[in-house]
């Protein structure tokens, strides 16, 4: 019995010896000198990336991050609409894992800030502990910091920036004897010249509802008018600066531009422009690639890029922040995490992703440098420069945008079709006023 | 009266030392689950049902009881019926009806002419006739979206090979999907050429089975073959025709692939149907709960037409 009892014991004092083993383990490890180069070596972080040249040039140069910080990125890439609906249901469930997250300020912004989804940068740009001095924050332009600042924190890093320019066929601007619109005005009457169906079209852009109303926001600001009154918060699509401009758009494409517009997102509208089909084409500056690459493009050597024509209120196109760097609230690696943001947006990584891909950045200092423009053509540079004090939003900068941009584009759509525009505007302002009313 | 007595305790006693066969007694559970296998047995595609099936329905219901919303940050309340309130006074969604049913009215009304003609052809005995039948069926294997961006190609105003046909025969060129009338009947076009073959399939099963001496005996009395369409096999074929013009009607109130990925809901909302709608309200406007609503009138709609039909094919017996 005895006999019995002392192999219990012995049992009992195994076990008890095999629980605490792992602890011992534990402190040993522990007690191993941290790495000081790679205090997050092995950490393996969740980045959500959108489907974007920006992307595709960051993709091959992971593995560089990983031989310098030990870190792992686990990337998952999305289109932009699938993007922000992954977000916002991975957040609204609570227990996302995401680390980082590419997002678009001006669509996701300010929703996301006010449900608290964010982590604010400041404290990790303004900690020298975490942000060596050479990161240099103050290089990003404060118009995009200002984008991606809301409410006193700093919500995003910026990586992109784009504005709206002309682009124009050399060849038929010189066959007719014409000269690069200047002016809205010079615009429109160059469009119904340079008109020949069957061959080509006068002018192309976005046609589409909700599409076309970024596009369309450089004609509003030019014409003298805005979304709404940030002061009073009351609606202004009915101002006559306003219906000039929806005039003008629907006017120009409905008399110069192809007949299936109002179904042409971007891909569809640079691809008639690509293909030869358009003689002035309005869009972003950062899909010049599409046009100017003679890859992709039959009239890569014949067009021209040019600062947006003035309106009755100057030249005012829009200069933003498409898409930026954000981190998740509920990140569980934050510190791995903000090495990798501040990684990709470093002054050497920003060079070689806009010099190597000619994605254009949010830095000023790759602008300055021969190396980082290398790629661009020069009147992209030039025009770009001339741009850089437009309007740091091209939609309204609200919560409810995707709503805003479907009421606006109703507008739009009907002066294409060449139906009433002042009733389409009337009942416009009355539902986007419905919704900033809705606004906090 | 005796011996079915002593037959019954034979029974019992028989039973008894079954049940305690090998000196153990079969647990009473399983003796319960024996005595009960009728219902116990169907019971797992019972919960399935009830679990894949019900679960959801209870919850979209559940759901338009509420204000969810996944933008506003406020935690859900319940709003009783403010919803469905609301549901009548949106505009969009009274239009998006309507543009539902017409829809499908064009969509399944050819489609079920066109496939019962077609099946009337290709049932008759010809030389070829599986390869033409093969043929036949192709549409409806291929993949919507790849159906859809085809269309998308030969639909636009400038290159598409649609108005190339129309300007050959001296006809106006159309602007398809770009136009706000012509938009639903361009959608339905492509549901048409897609979808009249599976009912031609369902109509030609119908077909060979008619019986052969009712025609036989109509030959008899000197019935021309038009006599025999008219009289004959269209009045018993009628179930067929029903059932097929049934399963269309559903599959084209809630068609959503073609449609997103043609026109998106475009132009100016003109092809944005039931479907697109509350896709839009739930996954773009974040608005949950007013979706919810609107899904449980759109079930109801279809639930509703559905037993309409069965009801009037029953009392008329068409």
């Amino acid at each position: 019995m005895s006999v019995f009892r002392s192999l219990r014991t012995l049992q009992s004092t195994a076990a008890l010896a095999l629980c605490i083993l792992p602890v011992l383990a534990g402190c040993g490890s522990a007690s191993k000198p941290v790495n000081s180069a790679k205090p997050y070596a092995g950490t393996t972080i969740r980045v959500l990336f959108a489907n974007h040249p920006w992307t595709d040039a960051v993709k091959p140069l992971l593995a560089h991050f990983q031989q310098q910080t030990g870190i792992t990125v686990k990337a998952e890439t999305y289109g932009e609409t699938q993007l922000s609906q992954k977000l916002t249901v991975e957040f609204v469930s609570g227990n996302s894992d995401v680390d980082v997250f590419m997002n678009r300020p001006l669509q996701d912004g300010q929703l996301f800030q006010k449900n608290g989804w964010y982590t604010d940068l400041k404290p990790y740009v303004t900690d020298s502990a975490k942000t060596p001095a050479d990161y240099d924050f103050s290089d990003f332009s404060a118009k995009a910091v200002s984008t991606t600042t809301i409410k006193g924190k700093l919500t995003a890093i910026p990586v992109v920036v784009e504005h709206e320019v002309l682009y124009y066929r050399k060849d038929l601007l010189q066959k007719a004897g014409l000269q690069v619109p200047k002016t809205l005005d010079e615009l429109q009457k160059d469009a119904v010249l340079l008109n020949a169906p069957g061959d080509h079209y006068g002018f192309i852009a976005r046609g589409m509802q909700a599409a076309a109303v970024t596009q369309f926001s450089s004609y509003l600001y030019s014409e003298g008018g805005d979304w709404f009154d940030p002061a009073t918060k009351k609606a202004t699509l009915t101002t006559p600066q306003a219906l000039a401009a929806f005039n003008l758009y629907g006017k120009l494409l409905h008399d110069s531009g192809p007949p299936g517009v109002v179904n042409m997102n971007w891909p569809q509208a640079v691809a008639v422009f690509a293909q030869g089909k358009a003689a002035l084409y309005t869009d972003a500056d950062s899909i010049y690639n599409n046009v100017l690459d003679p890859g992709k493009s039959r009239v890569a050597t014949e067009t021209g890029i040019a600062p947006f024509p003035a309106g009755p209120n100057g030249s005012v196109p829009y200069a933003v922040v498409p898409w930026s760097l954000s981190m998740s609230a509920t990140a569980p690696h934050k510190g791995a995490a903000w090495e990798f943001i501040k990684w990709v947006t470093s002054k050497s990584i920003t060079r070689a992703i806009q010099g190597g891909s000619a994605v254009p950045e949010a830095r000023t200092s790759v602008y300055k440098d021969p190396a980082g423009v290398a790629k661009f053509p020069a009147d992209f540079v030039a025009t770009a420069q001339a741009e850089a004090n437009g309007k740091s939003f091209d939609r309204p900068y609200i919560v409810q945008v995707v709503q805003a941009r479907d009421i606006i584009g109703t507008v739009i759509v009907a002066s294409i079709q060449g139906q009433d525009v002042t009733a389409a505007a009337d009942k416009a302002n009355t539902q986007f006023q419905a919704l900033l009313d809705k606004e906090p | 009266m005796r011996d079915v007595e002593q037959r019954d305790m034979k029974r019992q006693q028989t039973v008894k030392q079954g049940a305690q066969r090998n000196g153990r007694a079969i647990p009473r559970r399983r003796d319960h689950l024996e005595r009960h296998a009728r219902w116990v047995l169907p019971l797992p595609a019972v919960l399935f049902i009830v679990v894949m099936m019900l679960f959801p329905v209870i919850y979209t219901v559940k759901n338009s009881l509420t204000d969810m919303n996944l933008t506003s940050g406020a935690a859900t309340s319940f709003v009783g019926l403010a919803n469905y309130g609301a549901l009548l006074r949106d505009t969009r969604f009274v239009s998006s009806v309507w543009r539902t049913c017409y829809f499908t009215a064009l969509a399944v009304g050819v489609e079920v002419v066109l496939g019962v003609s077609i099946a009337l052809v290709l049932h008759r005995e010809s030389r070829g006739k599986n390869l033409v039948n093969a043929i036949f069926l192709l549409p409806m294997m291929a993949t919507p979206v790849a159906i859809a961006m085809v269309w998308l190609l030969m639909y636009e105003p400038t290159i598409g090979v649609a108005n190339f046909v129309l300007q050959s025969f001296h006809l106006p060129a159309g602007l398809w999907l770009a136009g706000s009338g012509s938009v639903i009947p361009s959608l339905a076009l492509v549901d048409i050429w897609e979808w009249t073959p599976m009912v031609t399939l369902i109509v030609l099963a119908g077909l060979s089975n008619l019986p052969s001496d009712v025609y036989e005996a109509s030959r008899v009395d000197g019935a021309s073959p038009w006599q025999q369409l008219w009289r004959i096999t269209l009045p018993l074929l009628r179930p067929t025709i029903v059932v097929a013009g049934l399963l269309r009607f559903i599959d084209g109130f809630k068609t959503f692939d073609i449609i997103y990925t043609m026109t998106g809901g475009g132009p100016n909302y003109a092809s944005e149907t039931l479907n697109m709608y509350i896709y839009e309200q739930a996954f773009n406007y974040y608005n949950f709960g007013y979706a919810s609503s609107m899904l449980v009138v759109f079930f109801a709609l279809i639930i509703g037409i559905t037993l309409f039909i069965t009801y009037v094919r029953k009392t008329w017996e068409v």
